[in-house]
């Protein structure tokens, strides 16, 4: 009967040892991390390299090498590679924030030296790349203007089309646009400024406009809005549509009285998040709107700017006066998009329908 | 309760047809609807339509051409070295946000103290919101600069591999880099679906694995991990997605050549989206439907790929525990 | 094999709030020892205690000593999935890994532990199958899904995963709750069957199956809702359901109130 195999005795179960046996102490990790960051700052000094992302992964190397070591001679290899899977995630989390840290911290560093009332207030008008001052009002109109229209087409068909596959969906055409929905979630930006380029400008031939950047945008828009007004409307309980629709009241009336407001709180969540979602997009942008350093308030006539086209372009034009302003400009846009993210969610959490999650 | 959905849904629309109100706004879903489906369709026709329009004159072959000079006489552009530097800086970056990813999500949703995890799934969620461009401007100040001492490392260790030998002196704006930019954007949406995924991963499996005497690693192995597994990939294919496509943060890292080289560290290549950005404000109108070109090549590429994402998830569905 | 649990002094909490206070009792080896009580009494609490897996709960602590023979499961040097290890349990609801093929539901506690041969992963798991009366079922279908089986069936399923790495003590957390009129019977015969190796504790709501499977019977209580939950008397299980020591075991039994 003896059939296990390595050092085990001939035994038809698996002899066991005691519960107990050598542990590490709680600190180990905590100890093994300071040291091999010591280590990987210690060598990096000593081996001369400049570049930090070198110190990083050395510490990094040498935290999983140690934790592994360590624990195989004193724990065993099956506790080792917990540890080590353990050490690993660890890993992976510090080395996900720092890049992620750094931006944050680069991005707002940078930006405030710059930004100031001025900036927000002027326009580029007259001003050369070379120098300083000039502003970002005239693409934060841009912006504004776009999101708004790109919004305002986008936000009604992507609501009512939700509608239309939860509340009167069912049939093939509702199978359809489900399907094209999500092939429509995956269109990489470029190609929805194509395609208005292809249509509106060398179709049509019309001249570039904030307006045609806004239909790119609302193309982008609209999937996001179908699939979270979708999962807001399978949310609102079907007792409330037959309690409302046994008083007789007809089923538009329904939808609009009693469906809608249930989960407004998340529609205007996933809207505002799709907004979000879009203020930052560039390149549909570069392709339609052109970019302008003049303020022009009319959406429908003539190149304007917006915001992540600016930075693009001050950062393209690579003086130091304009890199200063692309930095400033992109805290504009991080700050305008992280604000509707945060209003967005506590919208969600303030208005959470009670069957929600 | 006994009644189910559909019940309800057929007998309301029965009954709904007569009143005008109902009618109207039925109507008016319906054909949001309907508006969805000719976007698409028009995005598909119009594409291509210009795209046929361009190949047509294309002197070359389309597909397997080094060059882009449609305003050339006789015109001359291909999309071989974009695809490559689109299909290789994606795979760079999916081979190194994947894994960090799954390590993230699992950090939050298994290792990391509830005190901790909390706020930080908020913060990753915020995260996947930072615009591309500004990924673009961190990458090409910041991040350029301190890969240099990581691209000798590579150089000098690992030039024996082919890939990583730099054989150009230049700052690192190659497809490596890239491929890192990439791999850093993609990874907060990748570890935002990848830990939901975990997070629902049944408490009781991961309790029989426990009482069998599994340590947490163990536990994760046996029962985490294969529950995720089809969320793993969807989310993969999410990010890949976005990874081929994206257009601001490649244009701004790249310095863009028509060349392909099998040296991942050397300046050069190009990607599709990066080439449209880049080539498209000195384009002529033919110039443009080149460009729409290997826009369409692009939108085909992404499209499989998202294809390919649901044939996988439905293939897996039966054995993801989903039923259990 | 069987092993003798002698708990002294035992407390558990979920966080602040202290779920079971002060419980000492000794379970016999190869016997089977019930558990019963009103809802939130901290009978599943305390059996949790006995492998350990009390403190995977977030907030979970335990304070006393619970004795495997002569070793404390809550010893300064004591690997928690050791005694996991040592003391198996099967849940309320069963719960085969999904992704598994019925033999590698089986197989998992014994691939954790070590590599074996094919041929006694065989012999093991034809064995494990066999002592939970399965065998018979399942030896035509070993490669297919365990979640394709009856709930009964994946409860015996579970069971063969827990004695297949031979365990001291085997945990029953409610094992029939989920299960129809004649799954339960053959999960009770079965208990029947494994007393003879194993040292068995359950947990029971059905009074009617403490009195059929259990050899001894321990009867939890609380004094209000928020109040921790105590262990009011343990004896054997003739004596508790026939002439009780203590008032509100009997008016528990004869259902007065819980």
């Amino acid at each position: 009967m003896s059939h296990a195999i390595q050092e085990r005795p001939v035994s038809v179960a698996p002899r066991r040892g005691p519960l107990s046996h050598a542990r590490l102490p709680r600190w180990t990790p905590a100890a093994v991390a300071v040291f091999s960051i010591a280590a990987g700052i210690g060598i990096g000094l000593a081996a001369g390299w400049h570049s930090k992302v070198q110190w990083g992964m050395l510490a990094a190397l040498l935290f999983v090498l140690t934790t592994y070591a360590v624990t195989t001679k004193v724990e065993g290899s099956r506790q080792a590679k917990d540890r080590v899977a353990t050490s690993l995630v660890w890993v992976c989390f510090v080395l996900a924030v720092v890049p992620l840290l750094s931006l944050a911290w680069v991005t707002i560093s940078k930006g405030m030296a710059v930004l100031d009332v001025y900036f927000l207030t002027h326009s580029m008008n007259g001003v050369l790349d070379t120098e300083a001052g000039g502003g970002v009002y005239h693409a934060l109109l841009g912006t504004i203007e776009q999101v708004g229209i790109a919004t305002l087409i986008a936000a009604p068909i992507g609501l009512l089309t939700a509608v239309y596959l939860v509340e009167y969906g069912g049939g093939k055409l509702a199978q359809a646009v489900t399907f094209f929905v999500d092939v429509m979630t995956g269109i990489p930006s470029i190609v929805a400024g194509l395609f208005i380029l292809a249509t509106w400008n060398l179709m049509l031939g019309f001249g570039p406009s904030g307006f045609a950047g806004a239909m790119a945008l609302a193309i982008l828009m609209m999937p996001v809005v179908v699939r979270s007004t979708e999962e807001m409307l399978k949310l609102v309980p079907n007792e409330l549509r037959e309690a409302s629709l046994a008083l007789g009241i007809p089923k538009w009336r329904t939808i609009l009285k009693v469906v809608l407001p249930t989960a407004i709180g998340g529609i205007t969540t996933g809207v505002m998040l799709a907004v979000a979602r879009i203020t930052g997009e560039t390149a549909p942008v570069l392709l339609l709107v052109f970019g302008t350093k003049l303020i022009n308030p009319n959406p429908f006539e003539g190149a304007q700017s917006s915001l992540p086209l600016y930075v693009y372009e001050q950062y393209a034009v690579g003086t130091d006066a304009s890199v200063a302003r692309a930095w400033a400009a992109a805290l504009v846009l991080i700050a305008f998009v992280m604000i509707l993210n945060l209003v967005a969610r506590g919208i969600a959490r303030w208005k959470a329908p009670k069957t929600g999650r | 309760m006994a009644t189910t959905t559909p019940d309800i849904q057929r007998s309301r629309r029965a009954k709904s047809a007569s009143r005008p109100g109902d009618r109207i706004f039925s109507g008016l879903s319906r054909g949001s609807g309907i508006t969805l489906l000719v976007i698409m369709a028009a995005i598909a026709g119009f594409l291509t339509y210009r795209a046929i329009l361009a190949i047509s004159k294309d002197s070359t072959n389309f597909f397997t051409t080094f060059e882009w000079n449609p305003a050339g006489n006789p015109p001359v552009f291909g999309i071989a070295v974009l695809a490559f530097g689109t299909i290789v800086s994606s795979i760079i970056a999916m081979l190194i946000a994947v894994p960090v990813a799954i390590g993230i999500a699992l950090f939050i949703s298994h290792y990391a103290p509830r005190k901790l995890a909390k706020p930080l799934a908020y913060v990753v969620d915020l995260l996947a919101a930072v615009p591309s461009i500004i990924y673009g401007l961190w990458g090409a100040i910041f991040l350029v600069p301190y890969l240099d001492g990581l691209n000798q490392w590579l150089d000098e260790y690992l030039g024996w591999t082919y890939l990583f030998d730099k054989a150009n002196e230049g700052p690192a704006r190659s497809l490596f880099t890239v491929g890192i930019l990439l791999a850093i954007m993609i990874l907060p949406i990748i570890t935002n679906v990848t830990r939901e995924v975990f997070l629902q991963a049944p408490k009781m499996h991961e309790e029989a694995a426990l009482a069998l005497g599994a340590t947490r690693w163990e536990v994760i192995r046996m029962s985490v991990l294969p529950f995720g597994r089809s969320g793993i990939i969807s989310a993969s294919m999410l990010g890949l997605g976005r990874a081929l496509g994206e257009t601001m943060a490649v244009a701004v890292v790249l310095s863009p050549s028509f060349l392909i080289s099998g040296h991942l560290l050397d300046p050069g290549g190009g990607t599709f989206a990066q080439n449209i950005a880049a080539k498209f404000n000195e384009a002529n109108e033919y110039g443009r439907d080149a460009l729409i070109a290997s826009g369409l090549v692009l939108f085909v590429i992404t499209l499989l790929v998202n294809g390919a994402a649901r044939w996988i998830i439905g293939r897996r569905k039966e054995y993801s525990g989903a039923a259990a | 094999m069987a092993k003798r649990i002698d708990v002294s002094g035992l407390s558990a909490f979920y966080g602040t709030h202290k779920a079971i206070d002060d419980i000492s009792m000794t379970v016999e080896p190869r016997s089977v020892t019930a558990f019963i009580g009103p809802s939130g009494c901290g009978k599943s609490t305390f059996l949790r205690t006995l492998n350990r897996m009390h403190e995977v709960t977030p907030g979970g602590r335990v304070e006393g000593k619970v004795m495997l023979d002569d070793e404390n499961l809550y010893g300064s040097n004591v690997d928690p999935v050791a005694v996991r290890r040592t003391v198996g349990m099967v849940f309320q609801r069963p719960n085969p890994f999904p992704t598994m093929s019925i033999f590698d539901n089986v197989a998992a506690g014994l691939r954790l532990n070590g590599k074996y041969k094919k041929s006694a992963l065989n012999d093991i798991v034809e064995r494990s199958l066999k002592g939970a009366n399965l065998w018979n079922e399942v030896k035509d279908r070993l490669n297919k899904p365990g979640s394709g089986l009856s709930g009964g069936q994946q409860q015996r399923l579970c069971i063969a995963r827990a004695i297949a790495v031979e365990p001291d003590v085997l945990l029953m957390d409610e094992p029939c709750s989920a299960l129809d009129p004649i799954s339960t019977l053959a999960i009770e015969d079965l208990i029947g069957e494994l007393k003879e190796r194993f040292t068995i504790v359950i947990v029971t709501h059905n009074m009617q199956q403490a009195a059929r499977v259990s050899d001894r019977t321990a009867f939890f209580n609380l004094a209000a809702v928020g109040q921790p939950g105590k262990l009011i008397e343990l004896d054997d299980t003739e004596r508790i359901f026939s002439n009780p020591s203590v008032q509100a075991t009997e008016d528990y039994i004869s259902g007065r109130f819980g």
